[in-house]
């Protein structure tokens, strides 16, 4: 008996004991205290409506548990493939979503280039602060803003009007409002979103330009040879992690205080419609079938885009 | 070869009289509509649904300023606004730094567990809905906590705080433990003194998303006196446009509408240039790493 006990390593008990989980908890079990409440918060807010998601297959009324009342199975799925409301929301976000990337995104990187260009610090620093400021507003602001701007007796109908035209509500026409939401978009983000490619052109070596320099490169081509190629893997990435967002619903305030009845046709997109459908109209179950079937499109579109700029630059933005 | 060089600086300065043509009028284009709304809110009501205001104030008063500070009601919402501000800024920044400092230890075994599940909420939701429901189950409807709880973490502020506290040397918190504080007294003693940059370029972020959210008071705040003034606003907006499409007479007065923006929007637009700087390196810290 006593053999062996004296045949047991001691040695290797007290280090196997070091790696283990008591031992780590003893040690930083007030770093893990620190995170009990953020924890609990994300599993409340966070992860219980994401499992509340099987509402989507199980019949919600209002006073039911989150997680419904009886299995309907497929049944809601079955019947927002054939709602041509919703057919026409899921054709808006992405065509909504496409025009105001295919809008934004050259002219952001254009406006970068030219920031670059001034030489005069004061200058610059002026454009820099007025164009960042409509980033800051707030969406109900932006969409005050517009309202007034391209109301019948707003600035661009006493334009109209003075050459002889007739006012025009554009809020109110379905034409126009994709044009209304791209340049309200360009306007509030163009100066912010410059910033990601000013921080790369600062990243720049100025031998590179002293080089192309003596090599008898004007500014012109210097731009065309070291600024571009030089900002090339941020223009990359953010133009994945862009095309990532299609099917986002980035737009829900800014349309949801713009569109109208009258413009449904062009401006209605999946997060206003689950929205009506949902909270104005109750039909929870119905309208959570159809959040979850953008979501899981915007998971899938988001994840690939990610790992195309992993591959593509070597990084992401998460 | 000097004629060349003579002749690129000249195509060069043409360019730089252009450019800054070009970014004069893009400046002009930023600032026009704040010009506008100034020069509303200062005009009469008449003057503006005929049309006539563009760039300076017609008949110019300022009743429509004295009448809204004087109401009552506006001046609550702005109360409002300021209380849930600074309320939501201080907890968020609070649970904010308690979840990203332990998240920033390597040696913290349960960050490969919990690291991804936070990083995860970015990439999907619950969605509108089941958070609406999950939200109301809670009791928190008619509540400032419904109003304050749906931003109150966000994930993308919680990787910029964990990457820079990252950045702390470890030797200053193992001197501050050798000194008898333990690790919740590092945090608060150590850790956060030494962030104060990237805590006040969180706080004004956190400050900038709750004086702008309007969306999650209308969904969750019933009571008229609860109400933020964006939310207000929204209202006399969305107010103003049902009776427009209706073809109705009776409307919100446009100087009223446009003055309560002017309002709403001027601590941030006074405010903001002279701390820019902030928000900018916090847009930097989130840029994309290469």
């Amino acid at each position: 008996m006593p053999t062996s006990t004296q045949s047991k390593p001691v040695k290797l008990k007290t280090h196997e004991e070091k790696q283990g989980f008591a031992y780590h908890m003893r040690r930083y079990w007030q770093l893990y205290a620190l995170m009990v409440i953020p924890v609990v918060y994300y599993i409340v807010i966070r992860y219980l409506p994401m499992i509340g998601n099987v509402i989507a297959f199980r019949r919600y009324r209002a006073g039911s548990s989150i997680l419904g009342d009886e299995f309907v199975g497929l049944r809601y799925v079955k019947q927002f493939i054939n709602d041509t409301n919703f057919r026409k929301a899921f054709r808006n976000t992405l065509l909504l979503n496409f025009k105001y990337l295919i809008v934004s995104f050259p002219l952001t990187l254009i406006f970068a280039l030219l920031l670059n260009e001034i030489k005069n610090a004061p200058w610059k620093k002026f454009v820099q602060t007025v164009s960042y400021l409509p980033h800051f507003i707030s969406m109900v602001i932006l969409a005050g803003m517009v309202r007034e701007i391209v109301s019948t007796s707003g600035p661009i109908n006493q334009l109209i009007v003075s050459m002889g035209g007739t006012a025009t509500s554009f809020i109110s026409l379905p034409e126009w409002f994709t044009t209304i939401f791209v340049v309200s978009g360009v306007w509030q983000g163009i100066g912010w979103g410059s910033i990601m490619y000013l921080a790369a052109m600062s990243g720049i070596s100025p031998e590179l330009y002293e080089a192309a320099d003596i090599d008898g490169a004007n500014k012109f081509q210097q731009c065309l040879h070291v600024t571009i190629p030089g900002i090339l893997p941020t223009v990359s990435t953010l133009l994945v992690l862009n095309i990532g967002q299609l099917c986002g619903s980035g737009a829900f305030e800014k349309v949801f205080l713009l569109y109208s009845p009258t413009t449904y046709e062009t401006a209605d997109i999946i997060a206003t419609y689950v929205y009506r459908m949902g909270i104005q109209s109750g039909n929870y179950s119905y309208s959570t079938a159809i959040g979850l079937f953008q979501g899981l499109i915007n998971l899938i579109l988001l994840m690939t885009a990610n790992q195309v700029s992993k591959r593509l630059t070597g990084s992401a933005l998460y | 070869m000097a004629s060349a060089k003579i002749k690129q600086s000249n195509a060069y300065r043409v360019f730089t009289v252009c450019n800054t043509v070009l970014m004069a009028l893009i400046s002009a284009v930023m600032l026009y509509p704040f010009i506008y709304l100034i020069a509303q809110s200062f005009s009469s009501a008449a003057a503006i649904n005929a049309g006539e205001v563009g760039l300076l104030p017609v008949d110019f008063n300022v009743d429509t300023y004295k009448n809204i500070l004087a109401g009552g009601e506006f001046v609550r919402y702005y109360g409002n606004t300021i209380v849930y501000s600074v309320l939501g800024t201080a907890l968020a920044l609070l649970l904010s730094s308690m979840l990203a400092y332990p998240l920033s230890k390597v040696e913290l075994k349960g960050n490969k567990i919990i690291g991804p599940l936070i990083i995860f909420t970015m990439y999907f939701g619950g969605g509108m809905i089941p958070s609406y429901v999950v939200m109301i189950t809670l009791g928190l409807r008619d509540t400032v906590a419904g109003f304050l709880f749906p931003g109150l973490i966000s994930t993308y502020y919680v990787i910029l705080m964990r990457s820079f506290f990252a950045t702390i040397p470890k030797e200053l918190e193992e001197a501050g433990e050798m000194d008898g504080l333990n690790k919740i007294g590092v945090f608060f003693r150590i850790a956060l003194p030494l962030s104060m940059p990237i805590m006040a370029t969180m706080a004004l972020f956190y400050l900038v998303q709750y004086w702008n959210d309007w969306f999650d008071a209308f969904l969750y705040l019933d009571t008229k006196t609860k109400i933020p003034v964006a939310l207000h606003l929204r209202n006399l907006i969305s107010t103003a446009a049902n009776a427009e499409d209706a073809g109705d007479s009776i409307q919100v007065a446009a100087n009223i509408k446009s003055c309560a923006m002017v309002l709403t929007a001027a601590p941030i637009i006074c405010v903001y240039p002279f701390i820019q700087k902030y928000f900018v390196q916090g847009m930097m810290l989130g840029g994309v790493k290469g």
